[in-house]
């Protein structure tokens, strides 16, 4: 009964954005207000009924209904609540449920924080999400319904991957469709603003704070990924440039050049089409990038071939929504005016390069994600490309990138000289290469690590330097500091970010030491200045696994006992399959990690031990970067007034 | 030319170069980090390279799994139904490496060993964390070599059938 409840309110729902993505838009055309004032019941009534579909699923999941298929392929009446309600959205259908769900959230987000906007505007805002919302309706009712039943009901069902069944990782998919959905919003403003010609500053003003949450949430999302595979997948790895992963991080690239060109544009009238290119991009991307990790089309091209249904109504909607809008693009392009003029030498060519160098890098990365499905297509033969190219081509990228990230927030709008830039450059070229040159000679330093804990050093002065000019001659510091828009503590708060990122990444990646190795019991080994005791491993009941669970005590350089580890070896009951729990001790400069790997002969083990330096600076990074956005969108600059 | 235009022209002329060396620079990195899929067969074929890194596909030879005395060093065989190679890894096998189990392999054929006896020595072995999953190209190989030896097998018969029907042809 409630499943079929839920069918039947997304078919509602589907009814319902057939009339948002028509009646306002011609509304709109035709300038007749009550065909406009429309879209707001129609925006309340979709986000109702997608709600009402979204609970009966996970009402259906908690009260264990195995009738449903997709429910019994992905639940079991001994999952832990917890992730009976995460299985929600653990595999392809529940996912684009939640996808749904999401992108009605931000359509009737829009709804109700533009009241101040030109009415026009937001029906056609409006009307294109329902539009977007009609693609993944169809999807789902037709493709991938989650709410199909299954005959004969099976008496259990058959379980959540137990890579899923993790805290990380129930809420990192949300997090990252609240940031892929998020830029359906910058994308819709873009496509409305198309139409109706209407692509001015106001335009940018108002996309730029949509932009920056879903930018936020992205790199949140992205960070958990992260995360979440270092301690549950990765044996310590951190970034794979796996297929999926790189499918967030495109979008992510966009995203970053789009937050700085808006910004160009809205302050300069500069770029306007290359920023409407980078918004139809980044949402595109996004689109891209769901479908292609929930459809396993990266896995094999044969998986893709498997449901034809679903494949076709991928390819065709892709090509609907980036053909539609790059074809709208091009009509309507060439209507845009060129804006004001610069220099060479000024902050607006900077923040073009800075764009350029992103772009360029989110193209090698398509290059290396989609190029063994080409290859596969055209039958050369089965490759892969592995983590070596992605290095070889993106650290050379983004080491130019770094340099400009420094120095444009220093640099003057139009037009600049090169002297003035200098000077103000000078202290922080002195910390940055003094910290640099240190490091090459340290004990196992590297000319690497020396330009990028440099670069790093390099940016994090130049903010301090931006700082201190912005409140010098300003009268009483608490005061000059207090004038300061929250925007510009937020740029450098993520810039801040970037650079403690940057080290992070640095140490983790050249300094981290690994021992693998056989262990008996009481065997002791000394790794990173730390010794490691094997104190045995004994059997432990979980809710839905048995586990053995190994005791490994650490002792410090100086004698002091820091703890004991307790990693893991699971085999979940259901689906009998293994999975390694590490044991994990966290700090701000080093992480040690201890993870079992088999069982040998008499109570032996095989563990792998890590020290992992500056490893949590990578996601601290990240932190500091979405509340960087955080601070911005909190500018009174960006509160949503345009009307007047 | 006027110094506006002169600008705009500089500016685009290096982000041209710019984006020609980056590309160049991705193309070059593409060509020398592909990683090839070889099946057994092809191995065997003498289609791999010698001395470059490949993938070798295929399922662990029941039976063939001997661990060396540090517990870390690990001797198997991948068959694909038709050929088999022995596999050399040293390090920590993932949670579903099992005999039986379908593996992905990346490492490269030792040169030292004699042809006919060859040896891979591997730096990565991947199984896929799903108990049903097969990687694709491990199943494609399977496939073929399954077809193969039904080719040979049904070749062997026709062989087989003429030469027995031939004492038949004379005594017409």
């Amino acid at each position: 009964m409630i499943p079929e409840i839920g069918n039947f309110s997304l078919i509602i729902a589907l009814s319902v954005a057939l009339f948002l993505a028509t009646v306002p838009l011609y509304g709109a055309q035709k300038n007749n207000l009550q065909l406009m004032q429309f879209s707001r019941y129609a925006v309340v009534a979709q986000f109702v009924f997608i709600l009402i579909a979204f609970i009966a699923l996970v009402y259906s999941f908690t009260a264990d209904d195995f009738s449903v298929k997709y429910i019994a392929s992905n639940s079991n009446s001994a999952l832990p609540m917890i992730y009976k309600i995460s299985a929600v959205w653990g595999a392809h259908e529940g996912s684009f449920l939640l996808w749904l769900l999401i992108l009605s959230c931000w359509t009737l987000a829009v709804a109700y924080f533009s009241k101040s906007l030109p009415i026009t505007m937001t029906s056609r805002v409006l009307s294109v999400m329902g539009m977007l919302s009609i693609g993944f309706l169809l999807f789902i009712i037709f493709t991938s319904n989650p709410f199909e039943r299954l005959f004969p009901a099976p008496m259990d069902g058959r379980d959540l991957n137990p890579l899923l069944q993790d805290p990380g990782l129930a809420i990192h998919p949300p997090m990252l469709y609240m940031g892929y959905v998020g830029f359906s919003v910058v994308f819709s403003i873009t496509i409305a603003g198309l139409i109706s010609g209407q692509l001015d500053s106001a335009w940018a003003r108002w996309s730029r704070p949509w932009t920056v949450i879903a930018w936020m949430f992205l790199t949140l999302g992205i960070a958990l990924g992260s995360w979440w595979a270092y301690y549950e997948l990765g044996w310590g790895g951190w970034w794979f440039w796996d297929p999926v992963e790189n499918a967030s991080f495109m979008p992510w690239l966009i995203g970053t050049a789009l937050i700085h060109s808006l910004v160009v544009t809205e302050k300069r009238g500069a770029f306007k089409s290359w920023t409407v290119l980078l918004a139809l991009i980044a949402f595109s991307l996004s689109l891209l990038g769901t479908f292609l990790v929930r459809s396993g089309v990266l896995v094999s091209v044969h998986a893709f071939a498997s449901d034809p249904t679903r494949g076709s109504f991928i390819l065709a909607f892709l090509v609907l929504v980036i053909g539609g809008s790059l074809m709208l693009y091009a009509i309507r392009g060439s209507s845009m005016s060129g804006g004001g003029h610069f220099n060479l030498f000024s902050k607006d060519t900077f923040m073009l390069l800075g764009n350029i160098l992103l772009s360029v890098a989110c193209a090698m990365v398509l290059l290396g994600t989609l190029y063994p499905l080409l290859d596969q297509m055209i039958d050369l033969g089965k490759l892969s490309v592995g983590k070596p190219y992605f290095n070889a081509v993106f650290v050379p990228i983004m080491l130019p990138a770094l340099v400009i990230m420094s120095m444009a927030p220093l640099m003057r709008w139009k037009s600049d000289s090169f002297g003035r830039v200098f000077k103000q450059m000078l202290i922080p070229l002195a910390i940055a290469l003094s910290i640099g040159i240190a490091l090459f000679f340290m004990e196992k330093g590297s000319i690497m690590i020396a330009i990028s804990v440099g670069l790093a050093a390099l940016i994090f002065s130049s903010v301090v330097m931006s700082i201190i000019n912005r409140v010098k001659n300003k009268g009483a510091l608490g005061t000059a500091l207090k004038k300061i828009p929250l925007s510009f503590y937020g740029m450098n708060l993520a810039h801040i970010g970037v650079a403690v990122f940057i080290v992070g990444v640095t140490f983790t990646e050249s300094m981290s030491l690994q021992k693998d190795l056989r262990m008996e019991t009481g065997d002791t080994i000394s790794l990173g200045g730390y010794s490691f005791t094997f104190e045995g491993a004994e059997s432990r009941q979980g809710p839905n696994y048995i586990a053995y669970e190994g005791a490994v005590s650490i002792i410090n350089s100086e004698g002091d006992a820091i703890g004991t580890m307790t990693p893991q070896k699971r085999v979940y009951q259901v689906r009998g399959m293994p999975m390694t729990e590490a044991g994990i001790d966290a700090g701000l400069f080093r992480d040690l990690f201890v993870a079992l790997a088999e069982q040998l002969d008499n109570g032996a083990w095989s563990l792998r031990i890590y020290y992992k330096p500056f490893i949590r600076w990578i996601w601290l990074g990240c932190i500091l970067m979405a509340l960087g956005g955080f601070l911005a969108i909190l500018d009174k600059r960006y509160r949503l007034r345009v009307a007047q | 030319m006027n110094p506006k235009r002169k600008n705009r022209l500089i500016l685009v002329l290096l982000i041209l170069a710019g984006v020609g060396a980056a590309v160049t620079l991705g193309l070059k990195a593409l060509d020398q980090n592909l990683l090839y899929f070889f099946s057994p067969t092809q191995v065997k074929a003498g289609e791999a390279p010698i001395g470059h890194s490949f993938r070798l596909g295929g399922l662990v030879q029941k039976g063939s799994v001997v661990r060396e005395k540090d517990g870390l060093t690990i001797h198997f065989d991948v068959t694909d139904g038709a050929e088999t190679i022995a596999v050399t890894y040293t390090g920590i096998l993932p949670d579903l490496f099992r005999e039986g189990q379908g593996i992905v392999a990346t490492g490269k054929i030792d040169g030292s060993t004699k042809a006919g006896k060859m040896h891979f020595i591997a730096d990565e072995v991947l199984a896929k964390h799903d108990e049903n999953y097969m990687p694709p190209q491990v199943q494609e190989a399977l496939d073929k070599a399954h077809e193969n030896g039904k080719k040979k097998l049904a070749e062997n018969a026709a062989e087989a059938a003429t030469s027995q029907s031939m004492p038949g042809g004379n005594a017409q």
